[in-house]
């Protein structure tokens, strides 16, 4: 189990970054923190020719305020995300999913953009930036364009980003102030890739009913799923188990394709992300309750 | 392969400077056991997985068969040879063995890398938070109920031996 040979650079600015992308245009591939890339580089299901590590480029890992929101720099560790006071306080789903991303010695590598731009239909982070209305800046040698979540991921491992760029920020509109986000999902054991996960996002107005809700799935399908019908069904609901449970039936008719293998049958994880959505959307019920 | 090939590297390895010249593709893990001789360090999955191979890379712990020796270039690795000074056992080791947290052994060297790094951000963890930081190490022995009760006994050990005022 060793990578096959590959051609090493480590720019150390973005620049440099997409200088060397654009001159390895076909044969580049970018190495953030390593963790889904190199194991599928040691059984050589992965041969990049040349390897770009951004590691050293500095200016990518940061975690900002942004309109109300929160910018994510690419590079930015899933071990600095779970523990930034700034994301805690803005956006804590996000937070609170990064948590989940693998296990402790894996978040100290793996990075915010690699989860964005490897796009495990498995992954939390995917499926929490969909249900956040994240958007996405790639830059190449040629400019700079901003991507919607809900555009980026386009199936099993696919994406919309082109030859030569290189996702360089996530950015997460803020949410209203009484807001309340919740993540759920379970897996055999604690920090494999989950069966399913859901991600809930509710908003009550003045007289405690559902003004806003988003929700956001990973593991069920080949890229994250955002089921509106569900969504469109718990605006002007009373939060309770009768909406919760009418929005569970919703998501689970929405599933038509999720991954049937050793680990679950595809009924499996349908009825899985039906419990799942119920317990994400009382949890976040309830935390929008405290907020309002 | 051409020269240009090669990359130069220098790390420092539990405290020693060591300058290497590799292949790119070179594991962190296999230039620990190989290059340097350093064997505690042991190769289970070569997928990121079973957690055998932990080591410290600044002070953070990190699968060393997930990263490249060239990444390692100017930083500071601690492996479990790192641990015990002057022939005597770190509290973690010494826990170990009095808790029966070791049988086979294979796994031990990633467990105690993993734990280091728990009990130097939290000194005093629950048996939950111990549960959570090695979730991500294998062990096809114990049952891990002697690997907790280790940690617990190490930490013990260790904020004791912290609260002894010196020169007593």
């Amino acid at each position: 189990m060793k990578p096959p040979r590959f051609r090493y650079f480590a720019p150390q600015s973005v620049e440099e970054a997409l200088a060397l992308l654009a001159e390895h245009a076909g044969s580049g591939q970018v190495l953030a923190g390593g963790q889904s890339l190199v194991p599928l580089m040691n059984m050589r299901l992965a041969r990049p020719s040349v390897l770009v590590d951004i590691n050293g480029i500095s200016e990518l890992a940061y975690v900002k305020t942004w309109d109300g929101g929160l910018a994510i720099g690419a590079l930015t560790r899933d071990a600095t995300l779970e523990r930034d006071s700034t994301a805690a306080a803005r956006m804590p789903l996000l937070v609170e999913a990064a948590h989940y991303v693998g296990h402790p010695a894996i978040r100290n590598r793996s990075t915010a953009g690699g989860s964005i731009a490897q796009a495990d239909p498995a992954a939390e982070l995917p499926a929490v930036m969909v249900t956040l209305n994240a958007e996405f800046e790639a830059r190449s040698r040629s400019g700079r364009r901003t991507i919607s979540a809900q555009d980026f991921f386009k199936g099993y491992l696919t994406t919309d980003l082109k030859e030569g760029e290189l996702l360089t920020e996530l950015r997460v509109p803020g949410l209203p102030s009484k807001a309340g986000s919740a993540f759920v999902e379970f897996s055999r054991r604690e920090g494999d890739y989950a069966l399913a996960g859901v991600a809930a996002v509710i908003v009550l107005d003045e007289n405690g009913t559902i003004a806003d809700a988003r929700l956001g799935l990973c593991s069920v399908g080949p890229a994250p799923v955002r089921p509106q019908a569900a969504e469109a069904l718990l605006r002007g609901q009373l939060p309770g188990n009768a909406a919760w449970a009418a929005a569970a039936s919703a998501v689970v008719a929405a599933l038509d394709n999720p991954l049937s293998d050793i680990h679950g049958s595809a009924e499996y994880r349908r009825h899985l992300a039906g419990v799942l959505t119920r317990q994400a959307l009382a949890t976040a019920a309830e935390r929008a309750e405290r907020n309002r | 392969m051409q020269e240009e090939d090669f990359v130069t590297l220098r790390l420092t390895v539990n405290g020693e400077t060591q300058r290497l010249v590799v292949e790119p593709r070179r594991l962190l893990a296999d230039v620990l056991r190989e290059d340097l001789g350093l064997t505690g360090t042991n190769l289970g999955c070569e997928h990121g997985a079973c957690g055998s191979c932990t080591v410290l890379v600044d002070g953070q712990s990190v699968r060393s068969c997930l990263m490249f020796a060239v990444q390692a270039n100017g930083h500071e690795v601690m492996t479990v040879e790192g641990l015990a000074h002057d022939g005597e056992l770190h509290p973690l080791q010494q826990a170990f063995w009095e808790k029966q947290g070791v049988q086979c052994g294979f796994c031990t060297p990633g467990f105690l890398m993993t734990a280091y790094e728990l009990l130097q951000h939290n000194p005093n963890p629950s048996e939950a938070e111990i549960r959570h930081a090695l979730s991500g190490n294998i062990c096809r022995c114990t049952g891990y109920q002697h690997i907790i009760e280790a940690v617990q006994s190490a930490a013990r050990s260790m904020a004791e031996a912290a609260t002894v005022p010196s020169g007593t």
